[in-house]
């Protein structure tokens, strides 16, 4: 090696010896951080920490926001309801069967509640399913003509805890812009893309699935991953019209994308049965991959389930939060919701076919004629939100001081994604169940109808006076003024 | 002036001697289980390589013939460990019941031909199986009694559902009563109550907090604080389970430097902890977070899921355990599902509810509990507070008290690994091994007793464990039985894994307790 480091030519020692030099010079040397700058002192730390004054928990609300005071029933939520002392005839609670009151559904709720006492004490994997829970899945099933349902202890959590159950980070959802809010927080938490497409417009949505075929088409690989849902409700709950079923179904088999449907409302109410949506426009439910509905508008218990094929159902038994991590629903609850699945099982003509006329001038009809929840809007809008809230407000004060209970839509403004505009909800369908169980009322219930009517047609001429014209409330004109970005 | 991180200051804010231990899982156990889940995993692969090419039969649901060129709903690995780790054990959960979730509970007979792929059930019913999976803790699961009875007079007369929300017609005379029974119980301004335990954290933590806010939450949290916390928007950092300096770091530093990127301060700071956490049996430290929380300004958001109604000499929960004074926890949360024997949550504080009766999700669009419920809670609550004129509940939150401490000193004796505080009626003990677990829960179920055992992913993966929740309707020779059988088990399947030996002793005093190492 010696000899080598003579044999060497001399530029090449040099050259070496420099760059020892340089190394040695850069081990020694101070090290340069870049935010030397940024190091606080422990006295300045102390001081910040000091200085640090944080918002209030809740902002401080006001003692008259309309929302606050809740209106107080006394007494059993049935056809006659009393809220605030006084005795009205309950247009208001989502009681479309009227098996509120029914002798039979509480005669069974009473025998469970001696079997079994009321609460359930831990979620269904330990020790929470009863047999009662295996009967109503199983009962909900056949009813349903499907392979299985999965029950859920509450209404909101079922399609929230649903979607994200099969819809990961990277996957995307076609969404109706009048999707419920619980929809929206069950998306929200899927942290999927989300793609709203027009309320009932089958060309819009046609249009997102070809912008989206064009991209798979960029990046197969991806494609081949991302899993697309389209999800819609059967009966919108804010806007009291139906979906169009089999148009989307063609698409789904076009495009290649499953479908979730939402049946809240029309699950006991459309169909010749009462099977829901697929009944009414007389669709394969196998076409369908998940079913859902809440049991707390024409069941008249409390919850909610999902039906659909086994291979789809079965996965949230392990990964649906609401139902892994939460108590299950009290068995006298459960018990209520087969009952109620015998009598509509056995009476199948308790629909609903309510009255759709246009009521009056100043206020407008919004819902297919045979929707058991329609929403009354106003015609003609002020201009601000709040004093069309306060406009019907009156009109709701006015209606039960004369006996008639309505209730205004309550939405939480800053929260929607499209916010509905300003409506109080009219339960025409209510009176279906009367004509059942008429006997039992001495009044005609197409008598209480029609002063429901008239007192609704006062009201509006007494408190709707002449407004400055305004362009009437649509979708897309609250967007712009009032959509908060909610994704993460 | 520098607030002291170290030991012996804090110290000084308990009343009482907080006495928690996780031992530490021995090296051949853990070396064991490791090995144990790789040989289950080579066999899972196995498997699905002989279902993929039809040697095997398969029972795994398909798609339909239709969609079959679809985007798969799952993807393979997703389910690898369902299908071959937790399908041979499965008939551990799920378990049917049909009757009272009591002390002693009848389970519906099941049996499976094909390894627990599908069951059928067989129409018997095992009586008076033992129940130490329920969360019964004051014994209010009940179908006799004054709770029962004024619940089924309350059914026949409001029915059982109430289809609205509360906002729009839904809110009975007995829900407003209910809130403020609740209120005093706590000790509180006013309350709010929900029909979902679940919903109640992941509904209203967004009504509290949102963009340019920060939430602490402890690496334990329940799956819906974690979800309420997502939700909301915030960002969200998480401090070291029960560990007062990881959560003092974080606070410090979070106000220090202000928001990521711009360094704008927060708007608020929420701690999120719980009473009781139902996996390791640990209570919070509430005096240390209490006194961090007034020093930085920061919010505190306690759930007292499990710990309402079975800690604290009242049965007022975990503040009441530590004497402290409800007015410095800002939110406070719980259910009734647990003590109360009914369902739903509760969140109370003070000038906090009326913003929650206005803008919380629950309240305007889903539908108000029902009815009888309602009243089992009222009763129940009335019952623990004495109001009823009776000494009813002020009996089992001592039974339940006496119970745990007996229950965990036994089972230390024993020589198994108890996780958790000396006084909190949820009791995990360690089981590691995979195929203990489904050995144990098999085990136990022969000698009819029911538990619950928990693996992945609900614990860390090699600390699965058997969890016992301690009732105050259990008896002491219901306890001595279970013991005894806990015992046998544990020799059969070699579970005592503890190194400290206690000295078994009837008279020492409770500080006192020597621990004596044993040589390896």
């Amino acid at each position: 090696m010696v000899q080598a480091f003579y044999e060497a030519p001399a530029y090449h020692l040099i050259l070496e010896g420099i760059l020892i030099l340089w190394i040695i010079r850069l081990l020694f040397s101070k090290t340069y951080k870049l935010h030397e700058t940024y190091k606080l002192t422990e006295k300045e730390k102390e001081d910040l920490i000091e200085e640090w004054q944080p918002d209030p928990l809740v902002p401080p609300i006001s003692k008259d926001h309309p929302s606050l005071n809740y209106d107080v029933v006394t007494g059993p939520p049935s056809h006659k309801i009393i809220i605030n002392g006084k005795e009205c005839i309950n247009f208001a609670s989502f009681n479309f069967l009227g098996l509120l009151d029914n002798e039979r559904v509480k005669q069974k709720a009473l025998a469970s509640l001696k079997k079994y006492g009321v609460g359930t004490c831990g979620p269904r994997g330990f020790y929470g399913t009863f047999d009662v829970h295996l009967e109503l899945e199983s009962r909900l099933a056949k009813f349903m003509k499907t392979e299985e349902a999965i029950i859920y202890s509450y209404g909101f959590a079922t399609i929230a805890s649903a979607i994200p159950a099969y819809s990961k980070r990277g996957d995307i959802i076609f969404v109706d812009e009048a999707a419920c809010f619980s929809i929206q927080k069950g998306l929200q938490a899927s942290r999927s893309f989300i793609k709203y497409f027009k309320h009932n417009d089958m060309e819009d949505l046609e249009r997102l699935l070809k912008e989206q075929e064009l991209e798979d088409q960029k990046n197969p690989r991806k494609a081949r991953v991302t899993r697309k849902f389209i999800v819609v409700e059967g009966l919108y709950i804010n806007t009291a019209d139906v979906c169009p079923l089999p148009e989307l179904v063609k698409l789904k088999y076009k495009y290649k994308v499953r479908i979730f449907l939402e049946e809240s409302m029309s699950f006991g109410v459309l169909g010749e049965h009462g099977r829901g949506v697929t009944e009414h426009f007389g669709v394969n439910i196998d076409d369908i991959d998940l079913i859902s509905a809440n049991m707390e508008n024409a069941v008249a218990s409390i919850g909610g389930f999902c039906c659909g094929r086994s291979f789809v159902i079965d996965h949230q038994r392990l990964s649906g939060q609401g139902y892994c991590f939460s108590a299950s629903l009290p068995p006298m609850l459960a018990a209520a919701a087969i009952e109620a699945l015998n009598i509509m099982e056995e009476d199948p003509g308790t629909k609903c076919c309510s009255v759709h006329s246009n009521l009056t001038p100043g206020l407008r009809l919004v819902g297919v004629p045979f929707a058991p929840a329609l929403h009354l809007q106003l015609d003609r809008s002020s201009g601000s939100r709040d004093s069309d809230m306060q406009l019907l407000r009156n009109i709701v004060d006015y209606c039960m001081q004369r006996q008639v209970a309505l209730t205004l839509a309550r939405y939480l403004e800053k929260e929607e994604r499209f916010l509905p505009p300003p409506r109080y909800v009219n339960v025409g369908g209510n009176h279906a169940s009367w004509v059942g169980c008429s006997q039992r009322f001495q009044s005609d219930p197409w008598d209480e109808l029609a002063k429901c009517k008239n007192s609704t047609v006062k009201a509006v001429e007494l408190i709707v006076v002449a407004v400055p014209h305004t362009d009437q409330y649509d979708l897309q004109s609250n967007n712009n003024s009032r959509r908060t970005d909610k994704k993460e | 002036n520098r607030f002291p991180l170290d030991r012996q200051h804090h110290g000084g804010l308990y009343k009482r001697p907080f006495v928690e231990s996780f031992e530490e899982t021995p090296m051949l156990v853990a070396v064991l289980t490791y090995m144990g889940y790789g040989i289950l995993t080579i066999f899972g692969y196995l498997r699905d390589f002989l279902r993929q090419w039809k040697i095997e039969r398969c029972h795994i649901a398909r798609e339909k013939e239709e969609q079959r060129d679809f985007v798969p709903l799952y993807q393979d690995f997703e389910n690898f460990y369902t299908r071959n780790l937790y399908m041979r054990i499965r008939d551990n959960w799920n378990r049917p019941i049909c009757s009272v979730p009591g002390a002693k509970m009848d389970l519906m007979e099941r049996a499976s031909h094909d390894y627990n792929w599908t069951f059928e059930y067989t129409g018997r019913v095992v009586h008076d199986v033992i129940n130490l999976g329920s969360y019964n803790y004051l014994g209010f699961a009940e179908n006799t009694g004054p709770c029962a009875e004024s619940a089924a007079e309350v059914t026949v007369k409001y029915g059982v559902g109430v289809a609205s929300s509360r906002q729009e017609i839904g809110n009975l005379d007995r829900h407003e009563e209910m809130e403020k029974l609740v209120a005093k119980f706590l000790g509180v301004e006013s309350a709010m109550a929900f029909g979902m335990g679940f919903a109640t954290n992941s509904m209203n933590i967004p009504a509290l907090t949102g963009k340019g806010c920060l939430i602490l939450s402890d690496e334990l949290n329940h799956a819906s604080l974690v979800l309420g916390a997502r939700l909301s928007g915030s960002i969200i950092r998480v401090f070291k389970h029960n560990n007062m300096q990881s959560l003092e770091k974080l606070l410090r530093e979070a106000i220090v430097h202000g928001q990521p990127r711009t360094h704008r301060p927060w708007k608020k700071i929420l701690i999120v902890v719980e009473g009781i956490y139902s996996m390791e049996g640990s209570i919070v430290r509430l005096p240390e977070v209490i006194a961090l929380k007034k020093h930085y300004r920061a919010y505190l958001y306690l759930d007292e899921a499990h710990s309402i109604g079975a800690l604290g000499p009242r049965g007022r929960g975990v503040v009441d355990y530590f004497g402290l004074d409800p007015c410095d926890v800002d939110v406070m949360m719980g259910t009734f599902t647990k003590s109360f024997g009914a369902a739903g949550g509760y969140i109370a504080g003070k000038r906090l509810i009326e913003y929650l009766r206005s803008h919380s999700h629950s309240a305007v669009y889903a539908t108000s509990m029902s009815p009888p419920v309602v009243e089992q809670i009222i009763t129940s609550m009335k019952c623990i507070m004495g109001e009823d004129g009776t000494t009813i509940g002020c009996e089992r939150v001592r039974r339940l008290a006496e119970n745990t401490v007996y229950f965990r000193k036994r089972l230390r004796e024993m020589g198994f690994i108890i996780y958790g505080n000396k006084d909190s009626p949820v009791v995990p003990m360690m089981l590691y091994m995979p195929a203990k677990i489904g050995a144990f829960g098999r085990e136990m179920l022969k000698r009819n007793i029911g538990v619950v055992v928990v693996g992945f992913p609900a614990t860390p993966i090699i600390e699965s464990r058997a969890r016992f929740c301690i009732s105050a309707s259990h008896s002491r020779e219901l306890l001595d039985k279970v013991l005894g059988a806990i015992c046998e088990v544990g020799d059969v399947l070699q579970l005592k894994y503890s190194r400290h030996r206690i000295q078994p002793s009837l008279v020492r005093p409770f500080d006192d307790s020597v621990y004596e190492d044993i040589d390896d």
